[in-house]
């Protein structure tokens, strides 16, 4: 039981990230389709296909699509739009939501974007028109999912469970986990094992680690 | 992109499994303090050419360094926090002494850190339970069964007593741990006869 290692928790479902979470930062770094409302100069080198050549200073030219991660995007985005515009990534919209309103158990959200709700909710902040619909669409895709994550987590007992999460995106696996623990935790109590002083998982961990590193 | 390093920091730390701690990146975290370094230095002489040479088309470029910049700043500040959180977890798990191999995976300062919270967590605990002080980071689960043990430090006088009247005892009153056997406890409380009939009420 690694129980003294609290990790900053996700903030990403609220209105704001947490500056310190890792989860966040993980999250933030997934990238979204956007367009350039200005030229950018200098920064041709990153954007070699886009970029207009050394005579406009290696600009970025005006009008450009590009993927940028979140994290420059909301960084970049103000109300006016005077540097760039953005554009839903294609799971979030209209085509998409009708899938999910249709049958949200068949996707498979880790391929979607392994951050499928936390990055929505954040998408959130570029006031789309359809914002509102997004965050239905959200809703009603967790609400949809949840009672077979919430089912499998609480019955599968020493088995191997990557069948069962491997279209879970992140969060829905933090929340697997947490049945998976209270389900081991409870099974351990019915043994009697809760009152037998055991090595810490941290301790034994590491003592497996170390194994193989004698091994190299 | 910028800040590529800065994520490859992140994600080491991300894998590695609940609460491990991994050797300090010290050469990661050099390269990405000398990426700030360089962003900083031409966000300053694009601010320059800005203000004197009328060049403002160059404001989405130096918002776009200074993003990066900001979030290299993120990047390094949540690494090395989390890496604290760990490195606190270890105090618990494994005690005031830690193995060798974990020592070299901290940095100087992380070494110091643990320390000096080695020192208050020690200056706390002395100062809980009367002289003694109390050592909270034993018996981390709770006792296996509520029995309270209570022993007598005193001699009882064998006079009768009305049905009314109570006997005070002095009692030191002890809570078996979870790894005491429950035999003990009526081994204590080895008072039998008479007395005992009207003793326990506390």
């Amino acid at each position: 039981m690694s129980e003294a290692y609290f990790r900053v928790e996700s903030g990403a479902l609220g209105p704001e990230e947490n500056f310190l979470s890792l989860d966040d930062i993980l999250m933030s770094h997934e990238k979204l389709p956007v367009r350039t409302e200005t030229a950018m100069p200098r920064l041709g080198a990153f954007f070699l296909e886009r970029s207009a050549g050394a005579e406009t200073d290696n600009a970025v030219p005006q009008g450009s699509k590009l993927e940028l991660p979140l994290w420059l995007a909301k960084g970049l985005f103000d109300n006016k739009r005077r540097i760039l515009s953005v554009e839903l990534p294609k799971i979030y919209q209209e085509g998409w939501r009708t899938v999910f309103s249709a049958d949200p158990n068949v996707v498979d959200l880790h391929k979607m974007g392994p951050h499928f709700y936390g990055f929505g909710s954040q998408l959130l902040h570029f006031d789309s028109p359809e914002n509102a619909d997004i965050s239905q669409s959200l809703l009603q895709t967790f609400i949809g999912r949840f009672r077979r994550i919430m089912d499998s987590s609480q019955n599968a007992y020493n088995e191997d469970t990557s069948a069962l999460v491997a279209r879970l995106d992140e969060m829905e696996r933090g929340l697997f986990q947490t049945g998976q623990k209270g389900l081991n935790d409870f099974q351990c109590w019915e043994k009697g094992q809760a009152s037998q002083i055991t090595a810490s998982n941290l301790v034994q961990n590491y003592k497996k680690r170390k194994f193989t590193d004698m091994e190299d | 992109m910028f800040c590529e390093k800065a994520m490859e920091l992140i994600r080491e730390l991300h894998r590695a499994p609940e609460g491990q701690l991994p050797a300090f990146n010290e050469d990661g975290l050099r390269q990405v303090l000398e990426e700030m370094k360089a962003l900083y230095e031409q966000n300053q002489s694009d601010v320059n050419e800005a203000k004197s040479g009328g060049r403002s088309d160059l404001i989405p470029t130096i918002k776009f360094r200074h993003c990066s910049l900001l979030r290299n700043r993120r990047c390094t500040v949540a690494y090395l926090y989390d890496r604290l959180l760990r490195i606190r977890a270890l105090r618990w798990e494994y005690g005031s002494v830690l193995p060798n191999a974990l020592r070299f995976h901290m940095a100087a300062e992380e070494m110091e850190w643990f320390n000096n919270y080695k020192r208050s967590l020690a200056t706390y605990m002395r100062s809980l339970g009367g002289d003694e002080g109390l050592d909270i980071t034993q018996d981390m689960k709770p006792p296996k069964s509520l029995y309270i043990e209570a022993g007598c430090s005193g001699a009882i006088s064998a006079q009768p007593a009305t049905s009314t009247s109570q006997v005070h005892l002095n009692c030191n009153l002890h809570l078996p741990g979870s790894s005491d056997s429950p035999a003990s406890a009526s081994q204590v409380a080895g008072i039998t006869g008479p007395v005992s009939k009207r003793l326990w009420r506390i």
